[in-house]
């Protein structure tokens, strides 16, 4: 039977090459994968574009990837914040490689990817600095922006309860990119608080199906001590 | 010079104030997270989060701090009756689908026809930010701005023509500052409501752009 739960943080990050592709799920730190963070900078991988709302806070998990010098590029809707200065240093001093997306434009562009799909044209952004250079189109009268997909080959993602096939639940807004990322990774690796015996999800409540998700990691959250999923 | 001023929280309360019943309203970082203290159920406002959530509520001292239910701006809040969460392509689909009866933004420059500067100040070395802003802009039903009236050095931020990068054009409805509520109409701004004790001279020399006075001011010199 299908068992795609792995044994440690760093052999779920192992494979990760220097120059990847990663998306890194989460809205400030609800749903930060943060423990696939620092297994992956103590993997040391180098040069990663990373997709990411935020810029992670602090010296933890993305800014503590950003301090080592580990990401090339991020694509991020708002990377700032009260603890954003890991990601405000890199990019004053040119550290950095930045692209600002729309944060919905961001949501559906990886979508798309995980749906097949080559593109949209959204309203969104029409007519302002982040449409230069993008093809548009007057769609009944109203002007909107192409905006390709975004592939990925791994995704981080932190989830609420997973099963062996890798079927998922979320825990509240920790939501978020999740469900987006996994579907639009090659390889998408999830931290999950609880893993479940086959069946134990019920089958309508799941929100992720096992399909797009690869490897799962089991990592007690701490603020759920005492939580038995 | 030192005018009478609405607080922070004035603002917060009157924009909270003027959704009515029945409203889907979304509220953005800066004093538009602050609305939400001051409905209650009974008003019947259902509050969107751009990070997946409908039904916010204001946190009580009995709700735990929820790393799993912050508004935009990260801060905690609660979930209310009858609330649900969603992936961010739902919470977006609500905002460009045209799903959303209002949103709450915040500014740095709104001008007379309505165009918003809010994501970008144009200096280099300074990452832009833009977050869900260009999505709701384009979808929710009416875009209320809420912004102090004039910058840190008293630039106005009511103005003529923005001179940051723009957000949106013409997407602006309404106009809550420290000094006054205004109405962006096809003749130009509208000043509903004014700080009590300021006067006309006094808003339009804070203010860029040349401004009317709606019928219930006529009493306000």
């Amino acid at each position: 039977m299908m068992n795609k739960i792995v044994a440690s943080a760093a052999q779920a990050v192992a494979d990760i090459p220097d120059g990847a592709t990663v998306l890194v799920s989460g809205f400030g730190l609800s749903g930060q994968p943060v423990d696939l963070l620092d297994a992956l900078a103590e993997q040391g991988a180098r040069d990663l574009t990373v997709v990411c709302n935020n810029s992670g806070s602090g010296d933890a998990g993305l800014a503590r990837l950003i301090r080592l010098g580990r990401v090339r590029k991020l694509i991020a809707s708002y990377p700032r914040g009260a603890e954003s200065q890991a990601f405000e240093d890199a990019y004053a001093a040119g550290r950095i490689d930045y692209e600002c997306v729309p944060q919905g434009t961001l949501a559906e562009r990886l979508r798309a990817a995980g749906a097949g799909l080559g593109g949209f044209f959204t309203p969104t952004g029409y007519g302002t600095l982040l449409a230069e250079g993008k093809e548009t189109r007057l769609i009944d009268g109203v002007g909107h922006v192409y905006e390709k997909p975004i592939r990925a080959d791994y995704a981080l993602v932190k989830a609420y309860r997973a099963d062996p096939f890798g079927n998922l639940v979320y825990r509240k807004a920790g939501r978020n990119f999740g469900p987006l990322m996994c579907m639009a990774s090659a390889t998408a690796i999830v931290q999950v608080h609880a893993c479940v015996e086959v069946d134990a999800l019920d089958p309508e409540q799941v929100v992720t199906p096992g399909i797009f998700v690869q490897r799962v990691l089991h990592v007690p959250d701490p603020y759920l001590a005492g939580d038995r999923a | 010079m030192t005018l009478p001023r609405y607080s922070r929280a004035d603002i917060a309360r009157r924009a909270a104030a003027d959704i009515p019943a029945g409203s889907y309203v979304n509220l953005g970082i800066g004093m538009p997270v602050m609305a939400l203290d001051y409905w209650t159920p009974e008003d019947g406002v259902v509050v969107h989060s751009e990070n997946g959530i409908l039904g916010l509520r204001a946190r009580t001292e009995a709700d735990p701090l929820d790393p799993d239910i912050t508004n935009a701006a990260k801060q905690h809040v609660a979930l209310g009756a009858g609330g649900s969460y969603f992936h961010h392509a739902d919470s977006f689909a609500m905002m460009r689908g045209g799903h959303l009866d209002y949103c709450l933004l915040g500014a740095y420059q709104v001008s007379e026809t309505g165009d918003l500067a809010n994501w970008s100040l144009g200096q280099p070395g300074l990452a832009v930010a833009v977050g869900g802003a260009m999505d709701l802009v384009v979808g929710a039903k009416r875009v209320h701005v809420l912004m102090e009236h004039t910058t840190r050095d008293g630039r106005s931020r009511v103005r003529r023509r923005c001179d940051l990068p723009l957000t949106g054009a013409a997407c602006v409805d309404r106009i809550y500052t420290d000094l006054a509520t205004l109405d962006v109409t096809p003749a130009g701004l509208l000043v509903r409501d004014m700080a009590p004790g300021l006067t006309r001279q006094a808003l339009q020399a804070a203010t860029d752009a040349p401004l009317r006075y709606a019928e219930e001011l006529a009493h306000v010199d």
